[in-house]
């Protein structure tokens, strides 16, 4: 899917069941994620989501235990989170032996919605360079500007 | 907290044929539309609504210079945007790293109830 996407990636040491639980359960999502989540963890299930006194709608898109999990959100907006208005959280786990696991997460969003399918096909794979490089750029680029 | 970048910023930035246009326009600077028409592979109309995108969100402004209207980038909000992607890229750190702690002492904890039931 072309557009902006942010992935990031840790080792944690213990296995991908403890790793799923504490990813998806959401007493153990308010620990790491929003103040308050209220959330039915299937595919499909409607909630939502509380950081301090603001929060949004969240869909859950993918539950696959304990390897996929991904959910779509636009906080902090109030629309119904779909293609298009919202992003999309993508958990990947990957068991490394018996007690470790790799977790992969991928944020991604804003697609190319005032395009038709074959054009954004084409510049999608034209332009698969990712965000990062392209705010490695920026960065350096606003500096000499700066500097200039 | 979720700091994150304002919505015409993101989609401003997200659209890989406006960061196209973008690119060109760090790398040039005071350039026509035309000029950027000729230099990417869509078409003319197709640079004009990037260019009107990225000017709405701040990322570009334009002068006129005799008859040709010029386009360059706005180093501030480049900065701006640089930083704010990082901010985001920082915040899902954050959370791996809690997920980590979490999973771990979770982890630590079923292994000493099972130790001490052994």
């Amino acid at each position: 899917m072309p557009g902006l996407v942010i992935e990031r990636e840790i080792l944690i040491e213990a296995p991908a069941e403890v790793v799923w639980r504490t990813i998806t359960e959401p007493a153990q999502m308010s620990h790491w994620f929003a103040d308050r989540v209220d959330l039915v963890v299937e595919p499909g299930a409607h909630g939502y989501m509380e950081f301090g006194d603001q929060g949004g709608p969240v869909v859950v898109e993918i539950v696959d235990p304990p390897t996929r999990f991904s959910f779509r959100w636009n906080y902090p907006h109030g629309e119904e989170p779909v293609a298009g208005n919202s992003m999309l959280v993508e958990f990947t786990l990957t068991p490394v032996g018996d007690e470790r696991t790799h977790v992969r997460v991928s944020e991604s969003g804003h697609e190319l919605r005032d395009w038709p399918d074959a054009e954004r096909q084409r510049y999608a794979d034209e332009h698969l360079d990712g965000w990062v490089d392209f705010l490695e750029r920026l960065a350096r680029v606003s500096a000499e500007l700066r500097s200039g | 907290m979720t700091a994150r970048a304002d919505d015409e910023l993101w989609s401003a930035i997200g659209d890989p044929s406006r960061r196209r246009v973008l690119d060109l326009l760090v790398g040039k600077g005071g350039v026509s539309a035309s000029w950027l028409a000729g230099h990417v592979p869509f078409s003319r109309q197709a640079v004009s609504k990037h260019l009107v995108v990225l000017e709405k969100a701040g990322l570009i402004s334009r002068r006129r210079q005799g008859r040709e209207v010029l386009y360059q980038v706005e180093a501030d909000r480049l900065d701006q945007a640089a930083r704010a992607m990082t901010d985001i890229a920082a915040q899902w750190d954050q959370r791996l790293g809690a997920i980590k702690r979490l999973a771990e002492a979770a982890h630590a904890e079923t292994q000493r109830k099972r130790y001490l039931e052994d």
